[in-house]
């Protein structure tokens, strides 16, 4: 036996997707974390980017080890998926659902949604090649206010529809996948099996608030640059 | 009652198969499915028509033959029921009632509602087994067995491998079969010396008979006629897991 | 022929020692030159074939299900007996022994039996150690429980599923050599046919039950495990596809058919409801321990049970049996409930009685009754829409398990030499009645522990030789198998295969069924051959015989059951006795019980095929028992 098993096989694979799936949700919720600082005001905010970046190297290896995780999980997900419908060729003239619900059946979907809005969030904010509102202006250092660049973006209602739509598929994505992750990693019993499932809509349901909170809040007018 | 049925009939495995519709006419709410079934067929002999074909043989729940998808609910609308115990109070007059056989990969249809489940034997085969020969064993009290751990073994141990976890899943994955046996030997300190051995070679030719993935519907689970728990697979997770310490320091076979 | 039982001789309780320091060994390297073939996967069939495979024995099994795991072994709910004595209240192999030969209303031959009791032990022990979960208490240790006709607790149980899991353990076993090569199964495989080849089994005729083919198999010896025949009722709590077919072709084959009438009714099933019924289902003997059985005072009460009170019941089991009550053995409960209801008492549609739970509920509360029998609650309901925790159950007996079979020696060989036929498929160690959780007990001894010992000693002394299906007496059979299939199709009649079912059923529940009298078993031999007359010139079957046909299967199978019944009938109607599951009405006491006659009947009956035509020959075995004093079988 050997780790290479685990590639082989069929819990082993989705091990991978659910070590891995966990993973980037504790990236998640600590980006959550870290963006809420947004309602603490411009200073804190900018504050909080500047810490950030002053990681330097420590940063961008967290980003690798973020991106290599990610693509893992995506690479395993399609992959798993692609069986299962090869295992699956034929299907029922009458098909009724007894326990399965919609987000457990869209997530090749919502993942695929996500990683469309990873890149297009990546562009955006990150590297700032697109969506950048015109108003936004350079300092006389060269850096940009990071708090001014969040908050004009989303005064314009097609970015806040586009992020509000893909918190919902993350809301939908979590929703299935941290019950599921926890499940593959055999943490259910008797006892907590119920609990797990609902849990996992719990905090799915919570970081889709969160998430939200920021473009429909700035939006609304609750947070002015 | 009379009822419209809707049947899958398929000359053959290389036969394309299709929906035939049927009606069965007085139909005694006191029948089960399948007598429901035999009186149709009856008429259609005398009729001289090919009878549909179907898997069947206990008729009291056991023995996992029967395996019909009604209505696209693998045994049926009523819980924890085979459909050999489904009776047809449980249908209004006038239903139209659709019938199939189990669809999976694993599961090539042979004929009509008939298919091919060996594939779940060849699953047992690959270890879901004690590897013990007859003879040389101690006495049944040598070994205690908590008996909090014998439930747990025997809710397992009830599964009747009738397929339709698999059936249900719309992975046509068959975690809850193999995790049904996986929990049932782990549980026991009988199964224990063998327990990293079995639920790697089970899981593993799971993938060679072309099931596919759990991805945690839980259809298995609402369709299993013996209401066997996923908590099990949960346990053949930590199975599974608990062999990974040993398969990372062992060298390559 | 003189029938020799091969029985050891001295004390009972060193035979089996000493038989088996007699039998010759094969060395382990020369096993594998020699095939065996093993029909049926029950719990006699998987077990042998598990065991001969890891002995190193080539083993070709066969079954009609689409898997070994469905055999209907898996349908036994109760238990199995064994003389562990862990309660530490007097059991013993002796008392099991006499127990079982004493239940079985001393028609069975002593060794065989002694021998059962002295391997019950061992059998929990091999179960044990394959992972099967019996029911044990908080601290680990097994639990035991009584069952009908014993005084000891003696039965050892996996829930209400205990067949199932003591298959599921002989079905793993087999898998386990399956997968190392030792053991090939042919799954969806009717045996239509024995070989014989120079007097001796040689091989089988199967049928492929998908593609139609007839295929033949050689091999050194052949082992029926193939089941029992109370199919042959119709209405029965046997699997639909349960038949006597192997069993009846071997005995066309030269093996005889011994006590065909020794047929076991359950007391506890669900009754008949309609006409289209196909299956009977039993409800486990264990809820006679907290239900009450009883009818109305008035005959044909039109009232609900509820409205009827006390005074106006009659609790007849406890009346008639104060000693045992409600636990009397089967064939007693039995006969007592259709006594009654034939008395115009019955229940429901005349032929039931009520199992009244509202006492134990009283007394024990709803949730304890619910732990005990929540699962047979939920499958009556299923079954018939009523809740037994609110009114009582309707009950009816139904045929169960045939005690008759072919005729074997201690050996386990049938009159054919290479034939050995194991479990429920031979006349068994039960007599005239079997006691509950004995059945899954001869199963798994035959299998694990007789066969393996004593097949060996005949491979040994006939030698490993060529095993080919090139022989004439292949292609004869299946030539004849084919013509007999085609037969069956050329018909091309107007009734169907389970309308003649049907009919042999009547015929034989009411004249061959709980009680018999020379006058119904002369009607039912009057009636047999017509209705085989007409199946041959009326019956209907569709399709082709190089298909998966299900009717000509049926068919098959109930030419062979139309043939059977009139054995059944003709072997009643020779035992001129009451014994066991055996009640002739013209042989009872002056309280209804039956009457043995040991000066005539002390025999074991096996019945010679001599052709179509020809009436078949008697041959006795007489039982001789040494170590115990024959009795009246009391259970007042």
């Amino acid at each position: 036996m050997q780790l290479t098993q685990l590639l082989r096989n069929s819990v082993g694979r989705k091990l991978i997707m659910a070590v891995s799936g966990l993973l980037v949700t504790g990236f998640v919720v600590s980006h959550l974390l870290g963006n809420l600082a947004l309602f603490a005001g411009q200073e804190a905010f900018n504050l909080y980017a500047a810490q950030l970046q002053q990681l330097g190297p420590l940063l961008w290896l967290f980003r690798l080890g973020l991106a290599g995780t990610l693509l893992l999980h995506v690479f395993f997900g399609i992959w798993l998926t692609l069986q299962n419908r090869a295992a699956k060729p034929t299907g029922y003239a009458i098909n009724r659902i007894r326990s399965t619900n919609l987000a457990a059946k869209t997530m090749v979907f919502t993942g695929m949604a996500l990683l469309l809005f990873l890149i297009g969030h990546l562009l955006h904010f990150t590297f700032r090649r697109i969506g950048l509102p015109p108003e936004l202006a350079h300092d006389a250092g060269g850096t940009l206010d990071v708090f001014d660049m969040v908050t004009l973006s989303f005064q314009q209602g097609f970015p806040v529809l586009l992020y509000a739509g893909a918190m919902l598929a993350l809301f939908l994505h979590l929703g299935h996948g941290l019950g599921s992750a926890l499940q593959t990693l055999g943490a259910c019993n008797d006892k907590f099996l119920p609990g797990v499932r609902k849990g996992g809509f719990i905090v799915a349901l919570a970081l889709l608030l969160g998430y939200v909170s920021i473009p429909v809040l700035t939006f609304f007018g609750f947070v002015t640059p | 009652m009379n009822l419209t049925l809707h049947v899958w009939r398929q000359k053959g495995p290389e036969d394309r198969g299709r929906l035939e519709r049927y009606a069965a006419r007085n139909i005694d709410p006191e029948l089960s499915f399948l007598e429901m079934l035999d009186q149709l067929n009856g008429e259609l002999i005398r009729e001289g028509r090919e009878p549909i074909v179907f898997d069947h043989d206990c008729r009291e729940g056991i023995c996992g033959a029967c395996s019909q998808v009604i209505n696209g609910e693998a045994h049926g609308p009523q819980a924890e029921t085979t459909v050999c115990q489904l009776y047809m109070r449980q249908f209004q007059d006038g239903d139209e009632i659709y019938v199939e056989p189990w669809r999976a990969r694993a599961f090539p249809v042979i004929k009509d509602l008939v298919v091919d489940r060996s594939a779940l034997d060849r699953l047992i085969e690959a270890g879901g087994y004690i590897s013990v020969g007859t003879g040389g064993v101690p006495d049944a009290n040598a070994i205690l067995v908590p008996g909090e751990a014998a439930e747990t073994a025997m809710d397992a141990a009830e599964c009747i491998g009738c397929g339709a976890c698999v059936a249900a899943c719309p992975n046509g994955s068959a975690m809850l079969f193999v995790a049904a046996k996986i929990a049932h030997l782990a549980s026991l300190p009988q199964g224990r010396p063998e327990a990293s051995r079995r639920v790697c070679s089970m899981t593993d030719a799971m993938g060679r008979e072309g099931f596919g993935n759990c991805s945690n519907h839980y259809e298995c689970e609402a369709a299993c006629p013996k209401g066997i728990s996923v908590k099990f697979i949960a346990q053949l997770n930590r199975e599974y897991l608990k062999t990974l310490p040993k398969a990372a320091t062992s060298k390559a076979p | 022929m003189i029938l020799d039982n091969q029985c050891p001789s001295g004390p009972l309780a060193d035979q089996w020692d000493n038989h088996r320091r007699n039998l010759l060994l094969i060395n382990p390297d020369n096993k594998r030159k020699y095939t065996v073939l093993v029909v049926g996967t029950g719990l006699a069939g998987a077990s042998a074939a598990a065991t001969l495979a890891e002995l190193g024995y080539k083993v070709e099994a066969f079954c009609y299900q689409d898997s070994p795991r469905r055999a209907h072994s898996i349908a036994a709910q109760g238990g199995i007996n064994a003389a562990k004595n862990y309660p530490n209240d007097g059991d013993s192999i002796y008392r099991l022994f006499f127990d079982t030969i004493k239940g079985g209303d001393f028609r069975a031959r002593e060794s065989n039996v002694y021998r059962l009791a002295q391997i019950s032990n061992g059998i929990i022990d091999q179960c044990v150690a394959q992972g099967v979960p019996f029911a044990r208490d908080y601290a680990g240790y097994l639990q035991n429980r009584s069952f009908g006709g014993s005084q000891v607790s003696r039965t050892f149980f996996a829930r209400g599923q205990t067949g199932q899991q003591l298959l599921l353990g002989a079905y793993q076993a087999l898998s386990r050599q399956i997968r190392a090569g030792k053991i090939r199964v042919h799954t969806r495989r009717e045996m239509l046919d024995l070989v014989v080849v120079a007097g001796r089994a040689r091989g089988i005729t199967a049928r492929n039950l998908v593609s139609g083919e007839l295929e033949s198999y050689a091999a050194n010896a052949v082992v029926l495990a193939t089941g029992g025949y109370a199919n042959v009722y119709n209405l029965s709590t046997n699997a639909l596809g349960s038949n006597v077919t192997a069993a009846w072709r071997a005995y066309k084959r030269g093996a005889y058919f011994a006590n065909p009438c020794f047929t076991q009714i359950h007391p506890t099933c669900i009754p008949v409801s309609g006409n289209l019924q196909s299956k009977l289902t039993l409800l486990s003997e264990s809820l006679r321990n907290d239900g009450r059985i009883w009818v109305p005072r008035n005959r044909r009460d039109p009232r609900s049970p509820e409205q009827i009170p006390e005074a106006e019941r009659d609790y007849f089991l406890e009346r008639r049996y104060p000693g045992y009550g409600n636990l009397a053995p089967r064939d007693i409960a039995s006969r007592a409930v259709k006594q009654i209801c034939d008395a115009g008492f019955g229940v429901g549609n005349g032929q039931g009685v009520y199992l009244d739970f509202t006492d134990a509920i009283q007394n024990l509360g709803t949730e304890t009754i619910r732990s005990r029998y929540g699962n047979l609650f939920d499958m009556y309901l299923r079954i018939t829409g009523e809740d037994a925790y609110r009114r009582p159950m309707r009950i009816f007996p139904a045929p169960h398990y045939s005690m008759g079979g072919l005729w074997v020696d201690y050996n386990l060989q049938s009159t054919v030499p290479g034939l050995f036929v194991l479990g429920e498929a031979n006349f068994s160690d039960h007599g005239a009645n079997r006691l509950g959780a004995s059945a899954l007990m001869q199963g798994l001894a035959d299998g694990y522990f007789i066969l393996p010992y004593t097949i060996t000693d005949y491979l040994a002394g006939t030698g490993p030789g060529r095993n080919a299906v090139t022989d004439d007496a292949f292609d004869q059979s299946r030539t004849a198998t084919e013509e007999c299939l085609q037969q069956l199709l050329a018909v091309r009649g107007d009734k169907t295969v389970d309308e003649f079912h049907r009919q042999l059923g009547h015929i034989l529940w009411n004249n061959v069924g709980m009680a018999r009298s020379e006058e119904s078993l002369q009607r039912a031999l009057q009636q047999i051959p017509p209705l085989r007359e007409e199946f041959w010139n009326r019956v209907r079957v569709p399709g082709r015989s190089d298909d998966f046909n299900q009717e000509l299967e049926k068919a098959g199978r109930l030419a062979d059951y139309l043939e059977f019944g009139e054995l059944l009938a003709r072997d009643a109607l020779n035992r001129n006795e009451s014994c066991g599951g055996h009640f002739r009405v013209e042989h009872q006491t002056e309280d209804g019980e039956a009457l043995r006659d040991d000066a005539n009947y002390n025999y074991v009956a096996a019945w010679e095929y001599r052709g179509d035509q020809t009436p078949p020959r008697l041959h006795k075995e007489t039982l001789r028992f040494d170590s115990i004093e024959t009795a009246v079988r009391s259970y007042k």
